[in-house]
Parts: C-alpha cells; structure tokens; sequence
C-alpha cells in the first residue's frame, strides 16, 4: 500500500493518518465514554441496606423448633419502588440463645423450608437439606445458612439486615 | 499482513467493487446545498443509536412514561446527553430534510431520470413527519398530551372517513394507554421500517443514476 517516503520527513499522506487516527481516536472516546456509562451507570449505583429488623417478642418463640418470620422491604431502582420479601428461621435453643437464619438457600437463592419429617430445611430447587444449625446434610449448597446477627431488646428479637 | 487478509476478503466479497461504485463515483462540480442528502442520513444513523439506547430505560405505559424519563435525565449517567441529541436532533433532522428538498426541488433535479428517487425522498419527509409526530408524545407530558389531542384531532377532520382515522391512530376513542403504546410500536418499529426501506431505495438510485448538476443559466 502506502510506499516508505524516500524524504527524511513526514510525508503529506502520513501526516494526515496520524492526525486523523488521533482525532478520530478522541471523537470515538467521546462518544463511547457517555454511552457506556449510560449503559452501566445503574449497575454501579448502591443502594445499600443496614437496618435492625425486629423479629417480635421472644417469648413467641417456641424453644427447639424453628419458626419462620417474614418481612418486606423497599428500595428504589430507576423509577420504581420495588419490594423485596425476606424470611428468617429463628432458631431458639434455650431461654437466652437463639439462631436466626435466611431461608436464601446459599446455593442458587432458591427459599427453603423447615421440614418436620426429615428434620431438616430443604429446598424445592435442587433438593439440598440443611441441618437445625444450617449446616449444609445433603446436595449442592456450597457453604452453610447464612445467619444474621441480633440481639435481644426489652424481650424483642432485632436482626441486623446488611445489603451492599 | 493486513493487505493479504484483506485481499483473501475482497476476493470474496468484491469490497472494492463496492468501495467504488459508493464512495468513488463521478460527481458534477456542486456546492454545500448537495450535503444536506448526507446530512439527513447521518441524523437518522444518530436518531436510531441514541433512539436504541433510550428504550433500554424508557416505559411506554402512562403510568411510567414520565417517571422512567425523569429517571434518564436525573439517575442515570449521560442520560441527559444521550435524550439531549435525540430532542434536538429530532427537530434538525426535520429541518435538515425539508432543506434537502427544497434544494432538490430548486435545482430541478426531481427530473427525468430521477423521479423515482423524488417520490421515495417525499416518502422519506412524509416519515420523518410522522417521527416527529409519534415520538412527541412518548414524554406524557401535558406538551405531548395535548399535542397529540390536536394532531389527531386534526386528523380526524377528514370528510367521510375522518373519525375512522381518528379512532385509528388512538385506538380507540380517547387518548389512552393504547394511543401511547400504538404510538410507541410507530416510532420505534413501523417508521423506521419503512425509512430504512425507502433510504435503500433512494440510496441505489442515486449510485445507479449519479447526483445531477447544479442548472445552468439557460436552463
């Protein structure tokens, strides 16, 4: 194509690639940069979370078995209100100590379920069963329940609900 | 390198074919007036990109038509730019296309052999109307509403057949949810269409026939 200059200098031709390719480089950012970010700016917005939830009176919870507790909480993306619903295990081992667990199955987010039968908390997804203490007894789960921190307030149970 | 791939690709492909015929034609000695015809088509490119990226957060439902653009102006980063081009190049690209035809129409080059290129170019003017007319009312603002009310109001004056089109372009009766969605499924689906087809056209008759030569004198 484009033969070498037999000139020490830039060639006419040459000159102009170059600064044609550095202003088309500019103008190509320019018009990049915006739709990128237009693209992904919503991805990289945070709408964090960090509340204390309370769960209700100890006493309503029987000692030994859990029980589920379910609420909902609102954010705002774009231009909508969405409402997310959230469940917890509270495990209550004696008068004092309890476990609250997510009923957010840690395999693929799927809700699970206590299931008095086999004494276990299982998930309609793929089958897997967590044990009373979250412990993961059978199928894909790669970690146990993920549990929240709480403390105990005038006999009310709140959680600590974090979200980044 | 670069040169044998693109060789094995024109080969195949006739890229210089087409580089010649499009872009290395014979052109008469003309002046600015003879750009407006590019300049239309690089504002509908520009129209149908940032058009493209606007639906990625616009509503078409009258309960979240204005939220979801508010929502571009304010939450979303460049989202005011990206709405920005499209408003104001919405109304150069009317003016753009009218000046083309005009010019066309002064210079005389609507005649022998380019009247099929003059009947598509009308077509072409009487759908960037129609754009402008849809896409005004995506906003849902009290503008848009009410605009939208005259325009088909207006339509609807037709002798005869005039509250048949004006039940037809809002979907019924009122100016409703279906009007905004009908309107929508125009300006983004239907119009373009029919733009895309008629500039294919437009564009084949201007690199078989050539542009025409700006009237002498005598002419």
């Amino acid at each position: 194509m484009a033969k070498k200059s037999s000139s020490p200098n830039l060639s006419r031709r040459d000159f102009t690639k170059i600064v044609m390719s550095f202003l088309g480089s500019i103008m190509g950012a320019m018009v990049g940069v915006p739709i990128i970010g237009y693209v992904i700016s919503p991805a990289l917005k945070a709408t964090e979370i960090d509340d204390w939830v309370s769960l209700g009176a100890l006493d309503s919870y029987p000692i030994g078995s859990p029980k589920l507790f379910s609420f909902t909480r609102t954010k705002v993306n774009g231009w909508e209100q969405t409402t997310n619903s959230y469940g917890v295990f509270v495990v209550r081992k004696s008068e004092s100590a309890l476990n609250v667990y997510s009923n957010v199955c840690t395999h693929l987010s799927c809700r699970v379920n206590w299931n008095e039968e086999v004494a276990a908390y299982t998930c309609p997804c793929h089958d897997a069963q967590f044990g009373l203490n979250g412990e993961v007894l059978y199928g894909p789960p790669p970690r146990p329940m993920d549990e929240y921190e709480y403390t105990i307030e005038d006999g009310n149970i709140l959680i600590h609900l974090t979200e980044a | 390198m670069f040169e044998k791939i693109f060789q094995w690709l024109d080969e195949r492909l006739g890229l210089e074919a087409i580089y010649g015929a499009v872009l290395d034609r014979k052109v008469p000695k003309v002046n600015w007036w003879f750009t407006l015809g590019s300049a239309s088509l690089f504002l509908f490119v520009m129209q149908g990109i940032t058009g493209i990226f606007l639906t990625m957060y616009y509503v078409p439902s009258p309960d979240k038509a204005y939220d979801s653009i508010q929502y571009i102006m304010n939450g979303v980063a460049f989202g005011w730019l990206i709405r920005g081009i499209h408003h104001w190049g919405a109304s150069l690209m009317v003016l753009i296309v009218f000046l083309h035809m005009l010019r066309t129409f002064f210079y005389g080059a609507y005649k022998y052999p380019r009247e099929i290129t003059w009947l598509t170019g009308s077509l072409l003017l009487l759908l960037t109307l129609g754009m402008g007319f849809t896409g005004y009312l995506l906003p849902w603002n009290q503008r848009a509403y009410w605009a939208t009310t005259v325009g088909t109001e207006i339509a609807g004056t037709v002798p005869g057949i005039g509250d048949f089109i004006l039940r037809a372009l809002r979907g019924g009766s009122d100016l409703s949810a279906v009007t905004l969605a009908r309107f929508f499924s125009a300006h983004i689906w239907l119009l373009p269409l029919g733009i895309v087809l008629l500039i294919s056209v437009h564009m084949y008759l201007i690199i078989r026939l050539g542009i025409s030569n700006v009237p002498g004198e005598d002419e």
